[in-house]
């Protein structure tokens, strides 16, 4: 490898040998194309007509007045196929394609990076084959389907949990496997090297565009920016570009499910401690001899028991706050959204926006500038947001 | 029970005494705790007491991301049975009560880790294990391991692979000592229905490359396999799957169970005389 790809401590390359040189060459692609003239025009081709590139940075002036803050919301929701996902899905399959892999694989827990990847597999003409937990599978047929109607073969995981910690184990046997044709396009920046590096980068542009935004809109930088995190990739896009500014507060908003107390969660980073787990060392939820606990959260995102190592990295340097909103809590926050400013948040990104809330109602952050990265939209959690608010749909 | 002061055997003992006899030699691999402790210490008599040259034993692990449907069951018993690393540590223990030949045990990196790197060997050593392969620690994360491991007298193992460059076998053989493990298929564990040609290349390829003794895994299944590799250079061959799977079909008939592996453990041994 030509980078160690280390965050501090955080990070590395964890995997079994033969899956060395498939880094190894990825991360020779990558380097190689992440600064390439030609790959860079065609994937921004893409994130603007493909994708609905830029996205906006929208005042939401009644949730403002509301709280007391000024509140932006940075549009990932806007973007095709709902949500953030496919600046790394277009990136990668990109990549995929100039590495003349023929076949991608790719991890899906509700459904959303499955789609994503799907949509840009059927774009490219590259065969998508997506695993996905096999509780995941019953709880979000309507997803199953959009994947298979793109024409992504989408595959049952039937070990643990069933759930999304399982899909990764499952792909990764299969990329093990088929290692030489197949590009396994990992959805957060969480796995071993070069995956945290290059799914930063291509998540990099919604702080890029963010940044010159708010710069546009209030003539300079926010007090906080807010967004969800799961593996990572929303929070990272858009702290990436905020990091150096040391006045800009960073919050990273966990899956707190029944409360931290209940220990049923997903707050990786306010509730877990170091562990290697997918390829990486960062935190992890397990247990005293290291066996993996199994994550609880309401939205299907943030339901998983590891998290990417630069949040790890930001958290223990202190630059980063990672903070839970439980179940109940996020609930609120996507009602408070939908009813004031007729946006339905997807369950992850509500977290986000439940915490911008409690943020708000500590008196010395009246009327600051928040920024929240809306990651992605509801319309795939409407079944279950009125299941879980007791309406008959 | 320390390694420097015992009358364990060393793998280097081990592979003299079999060449001597102009045998291979056969590691069968097994977790610990499957199905349960007891049955699974009564499995490992069995593999012992039929011949086998060595034993790999696996501490069982929630999430083992380079193991077929086979091994991850067995890896799932045994946690159910209520397996954790220190019924594992005394599980060795308990083999160490009926033999000598080396015993090494395969582990994922993070239950290492969670313990400490310098305790886990530390306790390793102490209950007699000859050595340790971490699946998902390659190289590059290993120096500080193979500090702590000769600190305590514990052989590192390392996997090589079809994959594996020329450069990375000349680290693997640097890093590693008493043996490397040889993944003989590109894939996870399992009990597959041949030897592919390129394994046979691929020995031949680290000869030139590692002066360590070669033990095949992965996909070795069947007697004929294990005379394969052993024909083609290897020292010897490990066996897992193929006897899990006798676990995993007698469930409900231990007395079956027992006989059954160690049948097989007689054949697989077997195999590995007259082949040189």
């Amino acid at each position: 490898m030509i980078m160690n790809g280390k965050f501090g401590k955080y990070g590395g390359i964890f995997v079994p040998e033969l899956l060395i040189p498939a880094l190894e060459e990825l991360e020779n692609a990558f380097l190689k194309y992440k600064d390439d003239n030609k790959f860079n025009k065609e994937l921004e081709f893409y994130l603007k007509e493909f994708a609905g590139r830029p996205t906006g940075l929208y005042l939401a002036k009644n949730i403002s007045k509301k709280l007391g803050c000024k509140i932006y919301l940075k549009r990932e929701d806007m973007l095709h196929t709902g949500a953030h996902k496919i600046n790394n899905t277009l990136g990668q399959g990109l990549l995929a394609k100039y590495m003349g892999k023929d076949r991608i694989i790719a991890e899906t827990g509700a459904g959303q990076h499955g789609i994503a990847t799907a949509a840009v597999g059927a774009m490219l003409d590259i065969p998508v084959e997506v695993y996905m937990g096999s509780e995941d599978v019953d709880r979000q047929r309507l997803n199953v389907f959009r994947m298979e109607i793109s024409g992504a073969n989408v595959i049952p995981v039937e070990n643990g949990a069933c759930t999304l910690k399982d899909a990764i184990n499952q792909a990764f046997r299969d990329w093990i496997t088929n290692v030489e044709n197949t590009h396994y396009l990992i959805g957060s920046t969480m796995g071993p090297h070069p995956y945290p590096t290059m799914v930063k980068h291509f998540q990099t542009i919604i702080g890029k565009e963010c940044r010159k935004q708010i710069l546009e809109l209030e003539n300079k930088l926010p007090d906080a920016v807010i967004a969800c995190v799961g593996g990572g990739s929303n929070s990272i896009g858009i702290f990436s570009e905020f990091i150096s500014d040391k006045n800009v507060e960073l919050i990273g908003v966990e899956g707190g499910g029944d409360g931290i107390a209940s220990g049923r969660h997903g707050a990786t980073l306010s509730a877990g401690s170091e562990g290697i787990l997918h390829g990486s060392l960062s935190y992890v939820l397990q247990d005293n001899d290291g066996q993996i606990a199994e994550a609880h959260s309401l939205s299907a995102g943030l339901d998983y028991p590891g998290v990417g190592p630069e949040q790890s990295h930001l958290k223990t340097t202190g630059r980063a706050k990672y903070e839970p909103i439980t179940d109940s809590e996020a609930l609120r926050g996507f009602n408070l959204l939908s009813r004031y400013e007729g946006i339905m948040p997807a369950l992850e990104s509500s977290h986000a926006v439940a915490f911008a809330e409690k943020y708000s109602s500590v008196p010395e952050n009246k009327g600051k500038t928040i920024i929240i990265n809306l990651s992605g939209r509801g319309d795939k959690d409407m079944f279950l947001a009125a299941k879980l608010l007791g309406v008959k749909v | 029970m320390s390694l420097e002061n015992s009358s364990l055997e060393s793998y280097s003992e081990m592979f003299k005494r079999a060449s001597k006899k102009f045998e291979g030699v056969f590691v069968p691999f097994v977790v610990a705790g499957d199905p349960d402790f007891d049955t699974s210490l009564a499995i490992v008599k069995e593999l012992v007491k039929n011949g086998a040259d060595a034993l790999e034993i696996g501490f069982a692990f929630s999430d083992p991301i380079a193991d077929g449907p086979t091994v991850q069951e067995a890896n799932l018993r045994a946690l159910n049975s209520g397996i954790n690393i220190d019924k594992n540590f005394e599980f060795i223990k308990k083999i160490r009560e009926f033999t000598s030949i080396p015993v090494g045990i395969l582990i994922y990196y993070n239950l290492i880790y969670q313990r400490g790197i310098d305790l886990f060997y530390q306790q390793a050593s102490e209950n007699g294990i000859n050595s340790i392969l971490s699946a998902d620690l390659p190289p590059e994360e290993a120096s500080e391991v193979v500090k702590v491991a000769k600190k305590y007298g514990v052989n590192q193992i390392f996997l090589a692979a079809q994959t594996t460059t020329n450069e990375r076998l000349k680290v693997i053989s640097e890093f590693s000592s008493g043996f490397t493990y040889l993944v003989s298929v590109m894939g996870v564990t399992g009990a597959r229905n041949e030897v592919k040609n390129s394994t046979v290349d691929l020995i031949k390829r680290l000869r030139k490359h590692n002066d360590l003794p070669l033990l095949v895994g992965f996909g070795i299944s069947h007697p004929n396999h294990v005379k394969e590799v052993i024909e083609a250079g290897a020292e010897g061959a490990i066996v897992g799957s193929a006897l899990i799977e006798i676990i995993s079909q007698n469930l409900n008939d231990k007395e079956r169970m027992l006989q059954k592996i160690g049948e097989n453990t007689l054949k697989l041994k077997e195999a590995t005389k007259n082949c040189l």
